[in-house]
């Protein structure tokens, strides 16, 4: 096959490409230039985009011995991806901008612009493993549980998956570090990049506030409705939020305040207690099939957010919307995050089965 | 492989490479005073005259440099400083939008950081600097301009300028003027003194000799303050110990190639001519950039078109699969073709500016080269148009967009899809 190896400069798709040119394909190494202005050195561990990891993405390539270009997707990027983040905090719903780029760079402009160049497949470093069982994609989380990003994938469409391949997804991250210092690729030791990569500094509320401007509101409690401070702006929070509320008063009983909702359009923040936090259903639309759609009930594992966030669940699905009856009551289910439904597989690893957007909680 | 960027840099002439390596055996510091010392100091001021005669220049005026880049910064800052430093009324820079960034960016460098003003020359749909333009800058107040850098010939379009012409304009008001003719040397006769020109710069790699070596013409009585200091070589314009060995090959490459001037200009303009019509009938929407072909004033080796439709990135990667290597010519950042700065300023829109390459010929093209272009672009543009295209859908696993045929049909559409705000 001809394989498009995407290569960030980092260890984990410097890794897939060499496995990708090991299996016998023809691979060319890309790295995409998703920011319209780079920094030039790495700070920290945070982002992916600066200079300095085009060149370690170069190095890599260069010492398998493939092709390598930088590709300029930074205004596809900022238009879908970043305006989309901000988009959707001011709505007073949290995104994951991981799963937006999947969906709309890597493999859809990416994919694209790659099959149109007479490529067949995306090769990428995530952790996941993808494997085509009667011509139907089974995607299914990586065997380092730590690393899975089966979650941040799950979106994908069976044409995009049909299109992908995540070569490391069968390894622990400890041994792609090890197999990348045999290779002699010198991203061995880069330490692993965190955080959200456009914003370098990690302080998604100031950047929000650059982009949104304060549109000042209420914080709520959600019981009494009696008003318990003054914030700047719904997007600096999130539900489930507890640290940095600014509310001076301590709750009658003396237990932590949570953010349990966000109103928009009239900026009221409700807080309340951990036990208000507690969802026990999910409405949510937008769905994805790996193969065909769910019919009837089922039952399965719910995942709400990138890390963590795991319920027992009872599934039903119609047309396009999915309503999603936890077995058990999760916290912090934020809408505008994804709900993705895995079939528990403790040999094969877990099956993810669908994802849908979370649109409300009860 | 079918190597057609000899603008980017042309293969060492065996004579150059001969040259160097015979002098990479010798010891000596052209400074140092005892034998060794002498004979080094005689390689270099044999290399002073060779590269003098060449250029119409006296070997006191020759200063050598790391390459284009340091003779380029060291004109444009040295004149600069030094004049401000004679009368502080002339802050002024007058360059013309389409030089190279060595001119470019240390331009813009003065204007941050030592109070310059800066006037861009606009440049015609050809991307050639008209006297006219010159004149009216410096009408506008002749006493507060430092210098005037216009380059001899275009990197990325390959027009020539009318140097001699801008630089007599230049010293009837006593204005120095500095040209980057790093493309001009080997492909245009270059007279350093009939010129008129102030400064001037030239570089090995592009003459058939090595990297990091070049050098600045710099006139007697052309003010320059030097960027580095330290031993005091080279008229104290600029230190540091000389390298002999690539200062004797460049010299020589710089001689070979001019002795061969007349004749590889012929040749190359023909194979070039070739290679236009080869693009054109394969691709006969694909617009030539700059002078005609034909025209005295478009570098003999030079072809650069705009391909509608197609991302520059994409036909590079295309024609690389394939073995054959060329450029977009523009400057890259973080790896990153830009939209060209010279095209913009010739008139073109960002989109087909993005949409452009550069074939360049040299000394050791053949018409093997152009055949083996010639077979390969049609199909090339034609896959890029239609990841040009790709962009755009929605969805992958669709029908895919069909391939213009003949070419010229879809180019509307591509175009306007592609300005929709793709990876273009």
């Amino acid at each position: 096959m001809r394989v498009l190896a995407a290569m960030s400069g980092g260890v984990d798709s410097a890794v897939a490409a060499a496995r990708a040119v090991d299996a016998g394909h023809e691979v060319v190494g890309v790295h995409l230039a998703l920011s319209a202005k780079p920094g030039t050195l790495r700070t920290g561990s945070r982002g992916c985009c600066t200079v300095e990891d085009s060149h370690d993405a170069r190095r890599a390539a260069d010492i398998l011995g493939i092709p390598f270009y930088v590709w300029d997707f930074a205004e596809r990027f900022t238009e879908e991806v970043v305006e989309t983040f901000v988009g959707e905090y001011a709505a007073g719903r949290t995104p994951n901008p991981c799963v937006t780029c999947n969906e709309k760079i890597k493999f859809e402009a990416l994919l694209d612009k790659a099959m149109a160049l007479d490529f067949d497949a995306v090769a990428t470093g995530h952790y996941a493993r993808l494997s085509i069982v009667d011509g139907e994609p089974q995607l299914r989380r990586s065997v380092d549980e730590g690393k899975d990003q089966s979650y941040v994938l799950a979106s994908l469409t069976p044409e995009q998956l049909r299109h992908s391949l995540f070569p490391i997804g069968d390894s622990w991250k400890s041994d792609v570090r090890a197999e990348a210092d045999e290779r002699g690729l010198a991203v061995a030791n880069k330490p692993d990049s965190h955080d959200i990569c456009f914003i370098p500094d990690g302080d998604t509320k100031k950047f929000l506030e650059s982009r949104l401007g304060e549109s000042p509101g209420e914080l709520v409690d959600a019981d009494t409705g009696a008003v318990l401070g003054r914030h700047t702006g719904v997007h600096g929070f999130t539900v489930g939020q507890r640290k940095g509320l600014g509310i001076e008063a301590p709750a009658p009983d003396g237990r932590p305040r949570y953010v349990l909702s966000l109103e928009p359009v009239s900026g009221t923040v409700k807080v309340g207690s951990e036990r208000d936090l507690g969802v026990r259903g999910i409405e949510a639309d937008r769905p994805v099939w790996p193969g065909a759609p769910l019919a009837g009930l089922t039952e399965c594992v719910v995942q709400v957010r990138a890390h963590g966030g795991l319920a027992p669940a009872v599934v039903s699905a119609d047309g396009d919307r999915v309503t999603i009856d936890l077995r058990e009551p999760l916290r912090g289910v934020a809408p505008g995050q994804v709900a993705v439904l895995y079939r528990p597989d403790a040999v094969a690893g877990d099956l993810v089965l669908g994802s849908a957007k979370i649109a409300a909680t009860r | 492989m079918t190597y057609l960027d000899h603008a980017a840099t042309t293969p060492m002439l065996p004579e150059a490479v001969a040259a160097m390596t015979e002098a990479l055996s010798t010891v000596g510091n052209a400074s140092s005073l005892h034998s060794s010392g002498r004979r080094a100091r005689r390689v270099v001021e044999e290399s002073r005259e060779v590269v003098a005669a060449a250029m119409g220049a006296r070997p006191s005026e020759v200063i050598f440099t790391a390459g284009g880049t340091e003779s380029d910064n060291l004109a444009v800052k040295g004149i600069f400083w030094a004049r401000k430093r004679q009368d502080h009324a002339r802050r002024r820079v007058l360059a013309s939008a389409v030089e190279h960034h060595a001119v470019l960016d240390a331009v813009e460098w003065l204007a941050d950081h030592a109070g310059a003003e800066v006037t861009w020359l606009e440049v015609d749909g050809q991307g050639r600097v008209l006297p006219d333009a010159l004149r009216a800058a410096i009408d506008e107040a002749p006493d507060e301009i430092a210098l005037v850098t216009v380059m001899w010939a275009n990197n990325e379009v390959g027009t020539i300028n009318p140097v001699p012409a801008l630089a007599q304009m230049c010293a009837e008001y006593g204005i120095p003027l500095h040209t980057d003719a790093v493309q001009a040397v080997g492909a245009v006769g270059i007279d350093f003194a009939a010129s008129g020109a102030s400064a001037l710069t030239l570089t090995g790699h592009k003459v058939g000799g090595p990297y990091g070596v070049g050098a600045l013409l710099l006139g007697r009585d052309t003010p320059c303050v030097p960027l580095l200091h330290g031993g005091g070589q080279e008229r104290e314009v600029r230190s540091g110990t000389l390298d002999v060995p690539s200062i004797h090959a460049f010299a020589t490459a710089v001689r070979v190639t001019e002795a061969a001037r007349e004749t590889h200009v012929v040749t190359v303009a023909k194979l070039r001519d070739e290679l236009v019509d080869a693009v054109l009938a394969e691709v006969p929407d694909a617009v030539l950039n700059g002078v005609p072909v034909g025209d005295p004033g478009r570098l003999p080796g030079n072809a650069h078109f705009t391909f509608p439709g197609c991302a520059g990135d994409s036909l590079l990667m295309l024609l690389d699969a394939r073995g054959i290597e060329c450029s977009t010519g523009s400057a890259c950042t973080a790896g990153v073709a830009q939209p060209s700065h010279v095209l913009l300023a010739m008139g073109a829109d960002p989109v087909s500016a993005r949409g452009s390459l550069r074939f360049s010929l040299g000394h050791d093209s053949t018409s093997a080269d152009v055949q083996a272009l010639a077979s390969q672009i049609g199909g090339v543009v034609a896959r890029a148009r239609q990841a040009g295209l790709a962009g755009m859908r929605k969805h992958v696993g669709k029908t895919p967009v069909p391939v213009a045929d003949p070419p010229g049909a879809d180019v509307r559409l591509s175009a306007e899809v592609a300005s929709g705000g793709t990876e273009v």
